[in-house]
């Protein structure tokens, strides 16, 4: 099995591996990095527990090879809090009850980030279409929506204030 | 409810934001496939493409020869410890790995070892097995047929595919009251195969060490302590002593049933750890979740319901056909091989009642489980609600009224049922009337008129659903002989903060919170100084796990008893340092104060301090209590539940425009918890109702064995679910709660089934078996000519 050697920017640091072609962005993160947030869920991109930013875009990262991240930008759930505050959406998960086992958590978390990145003020459909490709078997998704909500209400605040001050 | 603590203090009836979360939004969840040992090993597992088939030989050269493949393991390799074989939860064996033949689909074959998962991935395509296909018995009714084939040819006296009979009630009594009757109705109803669908998988690390004996396993289960029983059992002819095994239940992402069972994954994972004195992890991919994990319902049933003209309900008799695939793996408490099915007098005053399930061995995964519910509760539900609608349009009554005329009144409770149970608590008809009027029924079935006269396709649905849970009283509820009971244990450290650890396990329920809050509730110490732990066979104590809704009931009651003893030593320090005598203490907000005299007062954070630094002479020091909770019935949780559809007449998919829950799970320890897994329950009760089915072709191949065409509802699907509530405590349980995990996966279903036969009424249609699909609806409406 040929290897290749890959640079991946994570959450803005650089990583260098040394990757069989095969594997999996996914199994990268998880096992060659020991960055656990990012779940498996299914084998067949459905479920979206496995869901990362690749510059910027949501990524199922279990159906990218590793090898397509080289020289490319990479975020996951772990990259979502800065300098020890949790990001909106972290928040709003927590304060309304937008999870229970946990284990879809990050997918729907960085989904729900690429959506607000695009659209600060999304309408209910409209989280509902960005996490569709993410399945949540515990929340029934009401509580995610309010989530995605919530987090969404905090951004346009804080960018209020800034353009304010 | 009321509130009697602060919300510093975070008791019962607080919306506390949950413990658990700041790990899981962080990515910081502890779950199986994050576990890495050092010198860990991967395991995966060669399955069977045959339904039925003869293994003339396993050939495992071209695997062994791939570098980092360190072995292969066979039935073979087992049957030299005797481990090739295990019993299942129902006293049934099933096979860990086989030695003569296969018998379903995906069946484990054998076990590759490797360095690396992807090279063991690489060692089971290599591995080559010869098969000789048999006929295969996929349909139980042709199972129980003379001349079938007889699938367990391993038990030698077996001459046939028939697992068990159970009945109960009273047959004469209600084959009498039907022959009697007015007006009788008969539906047959098929609830088909669904599968639990968790989104994490099941998986363990099993760690074996050589030298001292030790087996740790890490393991996706929802019952850690039971789990480890049932090794020392099995396993003990090998040297595996229940002192030295260990079973961690880290965090579950998501159990619902399907987490309880043993399955062959697991015991390969120990037996390989064993052989190679190294850690060996087994993740199962969501294929092998879903094609070979134990399934839940597969009941085929015949619902009668005998009533006067008036809508007086006077008899039900439900007769149901079980399939079990190839072994009875169901994971019910071991005297009720059909698990609560008698609980399917529903919430009716029904004065005779029978019913007997009969179950059949086919070319299937075992299984039988529950898919978030308490033990066949609700195939129970489902049967009871479709054909109370079934006779309401016999009747040609409205649903609403003809529930209201048959519900159990509340003066009646304690109620003793004709199957046998004794209801603790309700009040049915305030259930349904909130609802009712919540959703403004009446509107909505004038605005169904209207449309009706426009050709547009709306329908109603009721349920009023009555639930038993939180199993159970040890006269009669055990498992392999433990009873099911459940434990707490507290401990109260020096500064007044609290340790408090369980015998149950949550996968997302939220027990670190709830428990907590149950801990602040009685002793005043805040919720936020209280640390919970479970999961741990090492360090929690004894206890039968969670699942059948039976956490609140039996472990939660287990931790206010324990708190309850550790309050009553409290009080004796209190009456110490006080230098009072504790009949002149009174207990309020975390202190003891002495009566009349409220400034003479000691905190529970005081009284705990003395207990470790001046006790009472002739005193034992220390402040902790644990708790074996047996409880003395068990609850009975309900809800009613109103469902209006809008059906689209072009492509026969069913829209849920509104869907209210009105639950009453007795009193609440986090309502804010307890809204979620409504939600979450209405979300997978919805899921079997429209979309989920896991069928066979006569060959015994599976569909709906990926999540390519296993519909598990995404947020689109799913509608905004609207929730209500009523009290009725549990008389019994030590704070009035009932558990509320999986009312609603019970009594979604007829209510979404029973509002698309509504919709379709008037074309004459009287049931759909579920899932209803747009195909099955499209069918319809193309026979009665109304398609667009």
């Amino acid at each position: 099995m040929s290897t290749h050697k890959i640079k991946v920017k994570i959450q803005g640091v650089e990583r260098e591996a040394e990757v069989e072609s095969r594997l999996l962005l996914v199994h990268l993160l998880r096992e060659s990095l020991s960055m656990t947030g990012t779940h498996i869920g299914c084998d067949t991109t459905h479920c979206g527990a496995c869901t990362v930013l690749l510059d910027g875009q949501p990524v199922k990262s279990c159906t990218v090879l590793a090898v397509q991240a080289d020289g490319r930008e990479v975020m996951t759930v772990e990259g979502l809090e800065q300098e020890g505050k949790l990001h909106p959406i972290q928040d709003g998960f927590w304060q309304e009850h937008g999870l229970q086992c946990g284990f879809c958590t990050p997918g729907m978390m960085i989904a729900s980030y690429a959506l607000l990145q695009r659209n600060p003020d999304p309408s209910e459909l409209e989280i509902r279409q960005a996490i569709s490709g993410n399945l949540c078997r515990c929340t029934g998704y009401v509580n995610i929506v309010k989530a995605v909500q919530h987090a969404a209400a905090a951004l346009r605040a804080t960018k209020e204030r800034s353009t304010a001050a | 409810m009321e509130l009697k603590t602060t919300a510093a203090v975070c008791g019962m009836g607080h919306s506390m934001k949950r413990k658990e979360d700041p790990r899981f939004i962080r990515g910081q969840g502890h779950y199986v496939d994050d576990i890495k040992l050092p010198g860990m090993v991967h395991l995966d597992i060669v399955r069977s493409p045959y339904a039925h088939a003869r293994i003339k030989a396993i050939h495992t050269e071209k695997a062994l020869a791939i570098p980092g493949v360190l072995a292969v393991i066979t039935g073979e390799t087992l049957a030299q410890f005797n481990l090739h074989w295990m019993p299942t939860l129902m006293s049934d064996t099933q096979m860990v790995l086989p030695v003569e033949k296969v018998m379903y689909q995906a069946q484990e074959v054998a076990a590759v070892i490797a360095t690396d998962r992807y090279v063991a991935a690489d060692g089971v395509e290599a591995v080559e097995v010869e098969y000789e296909p048999l006929p295969v018995v996929v349909d139980p009714f042709k199972a129980l047929e003379p001349g079938a084939p007889v699938l367990r040819t391993d038990k030698k006296d077996k001459k046939d595919n028939h697992i068990f009979h159970w009945e109960a009630g009273d047959r004469a009594g209600t084959d009498k009251a039907f022959a009697e009757a007015e007006v009788k109705v008969k539906q047959d109803i098929y609830i088909p195969r669904i599968h639990v669908a968790s989104i994490e998988t099941c998986g363990c690390v099993a760690d074996f060490d050589r030298v001292m004996g030790h087996l740790t396993v890490y393991m996706t289960t929802q019952a850690p302590h039971a789990i480890r029983t049932v090794f020392a059992l099995v396993a003990g002819h090998v040297g595996l002593s229940e002192e030295k095994i260990r079973i961690v239940s880290p965090d579950i992402g998501g159990g619902f049933g399907g987490k309880v069972p043993v399955y062959p994954g697991y015991v390969i994972a120990v037996a390989a750890s064993v052989v190679l004195g190294k850690p060996v992890k087994w993740v199962e991919d969501r294929m092998e979740n879903l094609q070979a994990d134990s399934f839940a319902r597969d009941y085929h049933m015949t619902a009668e319901l005998a009533a006067k003209r008036d809508g007086t309900m006077t008899a039900l008799r439900i007769k149901t056909l079980a399939d079990h695939g190839y072994a009875d793996a169901a994971a019910n408490p071991s005297k009720f091989p059909a698990g609560l099915f008698s609980i399917c007098t529903g919430s009716y005053d029904l004065p005779h009642a029978f019913t007997e399930v009969d179950a059949a061995y086919t070319n299937k995964p075992p299984g039988g489980i529950a898919y978030r519910c308490s033990f066949r509760v609700t195939e129970a539900v489902h049967a009871i609600e479709r054909i109370t609608d079934v006779l309401a349009q016999e009747l040609k009554m409205d649903p609403a009224a003809l529930r209201l005329k048959n519900f159990i009144q509340p003066e009646q409770f304690p109620y003793k049922s004709a199957l046998g149970w004794e209801y603790d608590s309700g009040d049915y008809p305030a259930a349904l009337a909130l609802a009712m009027k919540m959703i403004d029924y009446d509107g909505l079935r004038r605005e169904q008129a209207e449309k009706r006269q426009r050709g547009e396709l709306m329908g109603i649905g009721i349920s009023s659903f009555t639930e038993i849970v939180g199993a159970g009283p040890s006269k009669q509820f055990d498992i392999l002989g433990i009873k099911m009971f459940d434990s707490a244990e507290i401990r109260i450290h020096p500064t007044g903060k609290a340790i408090a650890r369980f015998g149950t396990k949550s996968q997302g329920q939220g027990h670190e919170t709830t428990y907590a809050q149950i801990v602040a509730e009685e002793l005043g110490i805040p919720a936020a100084h209280v640390q919970v732990e479970e999961g741990d066979t090492d360090t929690a104590p004894y206890g039968l796990g969670t699942y059948a809704s039976r956490s609140t009931p039996t472990s939660g009651a287990a931790c206010a008893v324990a708190a309850r003893k550790i309050r009553a030593k409290a009080k004796k320090i209190a009456a110490y340092l006080l230098e009072a005598s504790e009949e002149d203490l009174e207990w309020e907000n975390g202190k003891f104060f002495v009566k009349g005299a409220p400034q003479k007062a000691k905190t529970i954070q005081e009284i705990a301090f003395a207990a470790y630094t001046n006790h009472p002479p002739g005193m034992e020091a220390g402040l902790e209590a644990v708790d074996y909770y047996d409880p003395p019935n068990l609850t009975f949780p309900f809800g009613s539940y109103i469902c209006v559809v809008d059906i689209d007449s072009g492509t026969g998919a069913v829209k849920i425009r509104r869907f209210l829950a009105v639950d009453d799970c007795g009193n609440i320890i986090n309502p804010m918890i307890v809204d979620g897994q409504i939600h979450g329950g209405l979300a997978m009760g919805m899921a079997p109702a429209l979309m989920e089915e896991i069928s066979y072709d006569e060959s015994g191949n599976i569909s709906g064995g990926s999540f390519m065409d296993y519909l598990v509802p995404t947020a689109m699907e799913t509608p905004s679910w609207e929730t209500a509530k009523t009290v009725t405590p549990s008389p019994h349980h030590p704070f009035g709660a009932k558990g509320v995990g999986e009312s609603a996966t019970v009594g979604a279903p007829p209510a979404i089934a029973n509002a698309v036969v509504d919709a379709l009424a008037h074309l004459g249609v009287r049931h759909i078996d579920i899932p209803i699909t747009p195909e099955k609806v499209w069918t319809i409406l193309h026979a009665k000519g109304v398609a667009q």
